[in-house]
């Protein structure tokens, strides 16, 4: 049994470390407060985006001349995983489950004979990939200064993508990033970018956008809007992924709080007993050394 | 009073204004032009400028710095989707230099005789603001 000395370092060392979970807990929950408030704002921006652009994009459906980014390039052999992780880690499996589902698509795509290239957004996702993916990385974004990663970074983000795009150096283009749902439950998702899918909003609306009048033409107007939607879609998954990590990291610094609570339990109870024992051996000691006389 | 209808001010960060308003002024890519009730509907990708709003016929009007967005509106409404907005009072020189730093970058990106004449309008409007401060 260890010595009461190191029992008594054990019993201070942890609850170091149950005060620093504790403060980091509340801090993800003040952040996630914030991060959850900015989901929300940027919300109005993306579903009108969406909506003007899935009717646009309607009217081009099976058109030759449909922009690039809307009909692709017609094949799919290079894939681009644009894989947007957190730039911090002690958030659970926040970073990993991203992580992994990138993964298996690369393996699952690797299977079907493509070739795959992975753009990371974030620091702790090309950790992860780094071991199995070294030579599919082309480039790490990481905004680890940043206090808020906003629109302008999404920007960036999506100019590159373009740029790449626009070399002809990939053909189809998907995001990885984590729904946010609730603080327990995050989802990673697999959004694809190129060829821009919609979700059908069209159907309630479309009556009035036939009648819209285009300044300019349609096609430069889709021309124009089409990466920006790109943008808004990365801007999007960033703000989601931010909810979420902060979301994964509460409930992590919870359960290790709790831990760290349990654990101290049990050392103090052991460290009560050993000095209990013992106080009783010396008692016996004394009292069998005075009975002798 | 006037007739008003519904104006949405959208930035990708934050929903920034929403009211009744009288008139709109947007700088679309192909001219101004002033929304009032029951305009016909029009799409129109916007250039980088002021759009100025009228409450009421007789206000004198906020004016706000869009740095390029789109424009939706409809006999009803109008919404601008804006890809940055900024109050006219918190506009200074920097963020029209960034602006005319990037359009400059443009001009010279430019490969086409269409997209180059669009970058030096930009920019010649956006010198034109940072000369009206």
């Amino acid at each position: 049994m260890a010595s009461l000395k190191e029992l008594r370092n054990r019993i201070t060392s942890v609850t170091a470390t149950q005060k620093i979970t504790k403060a980091m807990q509340m801090v993800a929950a003040a952040k996630l407060r914030r991060a959850q408030e900015r989901a929300e704002a940027g919300r109005p921006y993306a579903e009108r985006m969406g909506a003007v652009l899935a009717n646009l994009a309607g009217s081009f459906e099976g058109r030759a001349d449909a922009p690039r980014l809307l009909a692709g390039t017609g094949k799919s052999d290079v894939h681009l995983l644009v894989v947007a992780t957190a730039e911090r880690g002690l958030c659970g499996g926040f970073n990993t489950s991203i992580a992994r589902l990138a993964r298996e698509r690369a393996i699952a795509l690797k299977g079907e004979g493509k070739t795959v290239k992975i753009l990371c957004v974030g620091r702790k996702g090309e950790a992860v990939l780094r071991r199995k993916f070294a030579a599919e990385i082309v480039e790490l974004m990481s905004f680890v200064e940043e206090k808020n990663v906003g629109y302008t970074h999404a920007a960036q983000v999506g100019k590159r993508v373009l740029e790449m795009f626009g070399a002809g150096e990939f053909d189809v283009c998907s995001l990885f990033f984590s729904r946010f749902q609730s603080v327990i439950v995050q989802i990673p998702t697999e959004l694809q970018l190129i060829p821009a899918k919609f979700e059908g909003t069209e159907k309630d609306s479309g009556a009035d956008f036939a009648a819209y009048e285009y300044e300019p033409e349609e096609d430069e107007i889709l021309e124009e809007l089409l990466p920006r939607n790109l943008n808004t879609q990365i801007y999007r998954a960033i703000l989601e992924n931010a909810a979420s990590e902060q979301g994964a990291r509460m409930s992590a610094m919870d359960s290790a709080t709790r831990n760290a609570g349990d654990m101290i339990d049990r050392l103090t109870l052991s460290y009560n007993r050993t000095r209990q024992a013992q106080i009783t051996k010396e008692l016996i000691e004394i009292i069998s050394g005075a009975e002798a006389i | 009073m006037a007739e008003t209808f519904k104006f949405e001010l959208v930035s990708p960060e934050k929903l920034l204004l929403t009211q009744d308003v009288w008139q709109v002024v947007v700088p679309g890519t192909e001219g101004d032009f002033a929304v009032m009730p029951g305009h016909a509907p029009v799409l129109s990708t916007m250039r980088p400028g002021m759009i100025e709003i009228h409450a009421t016929a007789d206000d004198q009007g906020v004016r706000y710095f869009v740095a390029g967005g789109f424009a939706e509106a409809s006999p009803t409404e109008l919404t601008i989707l804006a890809e940055e907005a900024i109050p006219e009072a918190d506009l200074n020189r920097d963020n029209l230099e960034l602006a005319i730093r990037n359009a400059s970058d443009d001009l010279t990106d430019a490969t086409t005789d269409s997209t180059r004449t669009r970058a030096q309008e930009t920019l010649d409007h956006l010198n034109q603001i940072l000369t009206s401060l």
